[in-house]
């Protein structure tokens, strides 16, 4: 199967560059299977995992928050504020976080915070969930 | 006749500090080298992100988008990135008296623009003059993570969309070379200098072209802010590193006078004591 080149930068370095056939990704618009000689596309993405199946049959899963994806017949990219791929989660600071999280949404909150919390548990539920493998 | 005992003594004060400002430069030598190495890491996400930038803000020309349009000024705001401690040379003070230069010649009252500061020296300068400091941050690490900078780069973007303020500027040490780094002004917002990307892949739009710059305005903004904050790091740790040569070296120099000093004060001390004992000799005779 044609493979394609992916790369997921965040501001802090590449986390991610690596040759595979399919890219599952997560955009705010619902969710988008990319295979290589795509045509070029642009769209932001939800918080969530990102899959990318390798020529070899494995799968590779890496947690995203945001950003967007940019795609290209050769090569697509994604660029995020922040992503990690699973092996590489620090898991424990995930749980602090969601804790953290679920406490402030408790104590409702103006807008802004309320919003916030929300985001930020997204996040920490996110990097758990992809740690563990039950995406 | 000069005091031997306070010559030694600043020489050995002397020394002290010597090893003080030598430890210090070498500190900075590798805090630079990550530095480098961090700003570097950064540049392929920045070229990306300007790459696409590009090719949108050309493809959906007059969005409308309130990110991309200049809008009337009643409030500018100044995003003065500098250091959390001294001993740095000219690094924050260049800065500061551009700041403040640029200030005194554009505005009348200090209605006219806030100040967000990076840095505890540039908080303390500008709270101590009465500027308007509206946001602040400070400890920053020395290799400051894009978690680290969110929170300053989302308000600086959150306050020109809520219109607290019309307009951004960023003040900043561009790191040149290890030993030369220059003032840089920089205009974030609105974006309106944002170069069509050379690139003619003409991109499907995802929901929307206009959904996407919702997106990814912010996010460009943002990392022009931490691009920023790196290369000011950078020319932070430069600076020090240079001052606490310049230092070092004067240390030395001091050293090498005293002991001069030192040297010709034991002499004429011995060649008096020889006089006298030889005066006193002659006297017995």
């Amino acid at each position: 199967m044609k493979t394609v080149k992916v790369n997921i930068v965040t501001p802090d370095g590449s986390v991610y560059d690596s040759e595979v056939t399919m890219v599952i990704a997560k955009t705010t618009s619902g969710e988008i299977g990319v295979l290589a000689g795509h045509i070029p596309m642009v769209a932001p993405l939800a918080i969530g995992a990102v899959k990318l199946k390798k020529a070899d049959g494995t799968t590779e899963v890496a947690a995203v928050s945001g950003g967007f994806i940019e795609v290209r017949p050769e090569k697509i990219s994604i660029l995020a504020p922040s992503a990690e791929v699973a092996a590489s989660i620090d898991i424990a600071r995930a749980k602090e976080a969601l804790a953290r999280a679920e406490g402030r949404l408790q104590k409702k909150q103006d807008d802004i915070d309320f919003k916030r919390a929300e985001l930020s548990l997204n996040r920490a539920m996110n990097r758990i969930n992809v740690h563990e493998g039950n995406i | 006749m000069v005091n031997l005992r306070e010559i030694k003594g600043r020489i050995n004060s002397t020394k002290s500090t010597k090893q003080i400002t030598k430890a210090m430069q070498m500190v900075s030598s590798s805090k630079l080298r990550r530095a480098e190495q961090n700003a570097k890491a950064y540049v392929p996400y920045m070229e990306k992100i300007q790459e696409v930038v590009g090719a949108i803000a050309a493809g959906t020309k007059d969005s409308g988008h309130p990110m991309l349009m200049s809008r009337p000024v009643k409030k500018t705001a100044y995003l003065v990135i500098g250091s959390d401690s001294g001993l740095a040379g000219a690094y924050n003070s260049s800065i500061l008296r551009e700041v403040q230069n640029t200030i005194i010649k554009r505005h009348k009252s200090t209605d006219e623009y806030v100040i967000l500061a990076v840095g505890r020296v540039v908080r303390d300068y500008f709270v101590k003059r009465g500027h308007n400091v509206i946001a602040d941050v400070i400890g920053l690490p020395d290799q400051p993570s894009f978690a680290d900078i969110k929170e300053i780069a989302r308000n600086a973007v959150g306050m020109f969309i809520d219109g607290t303020y019309d307009e951004l500027y960023m003040y900043y040490n561009h790191f040149v070379s290890a030993i030369q780094n220059e003032v840089t002004v920089k205009k974030v917002l609105p974006l309106t200098d944002i170069a069509p990307s050379s690139n003619d892949a003409s991109y499907e739009f995802e929901p929307s072209g206009e959904a996407i710059l919702e997106v990814l305005l912010p996010q460009y903004a943002e990392s022009l802010i931490y691009g920023a904050i790196l290369d000011g790091k950078a020319s932070e740790h430069s600076a020090r590193m240079t001052a606490m040569k310049n230092a070092t070296d004067n240390a030395n120099d001091l050293i090498a006078d005293l002991s001069l000093q030192y040297n010709r004060a034991r002499q004429a001390a011995i060649t008096q004591e020889i006089t006298e004992i030889v005066g006193g000799a002659a006297a017995l005779e």
